[in-house]
């Protein structure tokens, strides 16, 4: 038999023998299976790929993949990834990321990752808390999110990381929902195809600190637009945009940065003597 | 079900079915592996048997594939009439303190899904080789959907506290 289908057992090649220890029904346990889908369906030797996250539930991903990881410090995974692809650009490096390390400890970062337009994909599995440290209210938290830290909610105007990453420059920006796994894998495949800094916020509930995040799967669905190259006509999009539309919002052409370092590489000998005392 | 798939021949409908096992058989796993975790042993042992016996279904459809060659698809490419693969127990609806009972509607439903599947394609007619098949497969399913509610008929429905847990999650400062 030839099977060139791209199969669970061929997705599941990219998976480690760690076993996740999420919540089970959280949504990150579809957007990792996402993430082997699309490291399938790419072809991508796990050898070639490199995987960097920060802190948080999320950012658990690396260990939970065959490929290379870094788990990085709370709200670093960009810098670290970009360092990384400017000395290895052979290499596909995807950033993994919740909302508070991507959008809170790594606010700033993750503006300055889209305005340099460095080739990397970041995925942002956004459940608008912090679950990891028990239900704090997180940048993408609804202002009126009512619970027993913030009676009566924030009050806070929520973060909203499309606009974000439109105004500052990402080459890729997209949405999708891990109730919709395959819709979800191939917004990554998309989001690694295209040159430059791809971002993808993937809304992935939250089902022991936000159970009301299980009606999302009543609440996504489909843009009913196409993709576009238009920043002007993506921002009015976003101007309309409840959180929930689903798809490709904007695809850009700018190229991505690069070094384009002629000098030989250094040997980590010699930066460990750099650093010797 | 007025939807069809448009399924065109008896590979492209073998690259569904294999799919569509291979799925249901990790999805379980998947299952299993996070009630074990959350020592859930009854749930996770079922899960478990669940995914032994997908895993069965991918050999029959292997030894039906033969010596065929299957078509490349894409995950999207899929003609599925939902999101994923039909057979695929939703990881959605997982809980830590779920029951067989619970377990055991999630793969019924995962069962259906399958069977309407099949029947979709049974209804779009075209193909004789491709509906015969579809027959085939349809009537197994419904084996499936008929064992699983025997199954699910040893375990009644738990009380609405089922998810009460003593020492629950808590929000904290």
């Amino acid at each position: 038999m030839n099977t060139q289908t791209v199969s669970a057992s061929a997705a599941r090649a990219y998976k480690s023998d760690v076993k996740p220890v999420w919540c089970p029904g959280c949504g990150d346990f579809t957007v990792l299976s996402a993430i082997t889908k699309a490291f399938a369906e790419l072809g991508l030797p796990p050898e070639q790929v490199a995987v960097v996250s920060g802190i948080g539930c999320s950012s658990r991903i690396p260990a939970y993949l065959n490929t290379y990881g870094f788990h990085g410090v709370h709200g670093r995974a960009t810098a670290l990834a970009t360092g990384l692809k400017l000395a290895r650009p052979d290499l596909t490096v995807v950033v993994a990321s919740g909302d508070g390390d991507g959008f809170s400890i790594g606010g700033n970062h993750f503006l300055h990752a889209c305005r340099r337009n460095v080739d990397l994909t970041y995925i942002v599995m956004d459940n608008r808390v912090y679950g990891m440290t028990k239900g704090q209210p997180s940048p993408t938290t609804e202002p009126d999110w009512d619970n027993a830290l913030t009676p009566g909610g924030t009050g806070l105007r929520a973060f909203n990381p499309l606009v974000i990453a439109l105004a500052s420059g990402a080459n890729f920006i997209a949405r999708g929902f891990s109730g919709d796994p395959v819709g979800t894998a191939r917004l990554i495949v998309e989001a690694i195809e295209t040159p430059g800094f791809s971002f993808v916020e993937v809304l992935s509930p939250c089902v022991t600190f936000r159970p009301d995040q299980r009606d999302w799967r009543n609440a996504v669905r489909p843009a009913p637009v196409q993709p576009t190259g238009d920043i002007g006509a993506a921002a009015r999009r976003l101007m309309t945009d409840d959180g929930f539309n689903l798809g490709v919002l904007y695809v850009g052409s700018r190229t991505p940065y690069q070094t384009h370092r002629t000098a030989a590489p250094v040997s980590p000998s010699e930066i460990e003597q750099q650093f010797a005392v | 079900m007025t939807e069809n798939p448009g399924i065109a021949s008896v590979a492209d409908l073998l690259a569904h079915a294999h799919a569509m096992e291979s799925e249901a058989h990790e999805r379980y796993l998947d299952l299993a592996e996070q009630l074990e975790l959350h020592r859930n042993v009854e749930v996770a042992t079922l899960f478990r048997k669940l995914a032994q016996i997908e895993q069965l279904h991918v050999r029959k459809i292997l030894d039906r594939v033969g010596a065929l060659e299957l078509p490349h698809l894409s995950p999207w490419e899929y003609r599925w009439l939902d999101d994923e693969a039909p057979e695929a127990a939703s990881i959605g609806e997982a809980h830590y303190m779920m029951t067989p009972h619970h377990a055991l509607s999630l793969a019924l439903r995962a069962e259906q899904r399958a069977l309407d599947f099949y029947s979709s394609v049974l209804e779009g007619g075209g193909n004789s080789s491709v509906q015969e098949l579809a027959r085939e497969l349809a009537v197994e399913e419904r084996e499936h959907v008929e064992l699983v509610k025997t199954w699910l008929a040893k375990y009644p429905e738990p009380g609405a506290d089922w998810a009460e847990d003593p020492d629950p999650p808590v929000y904290q400062e």
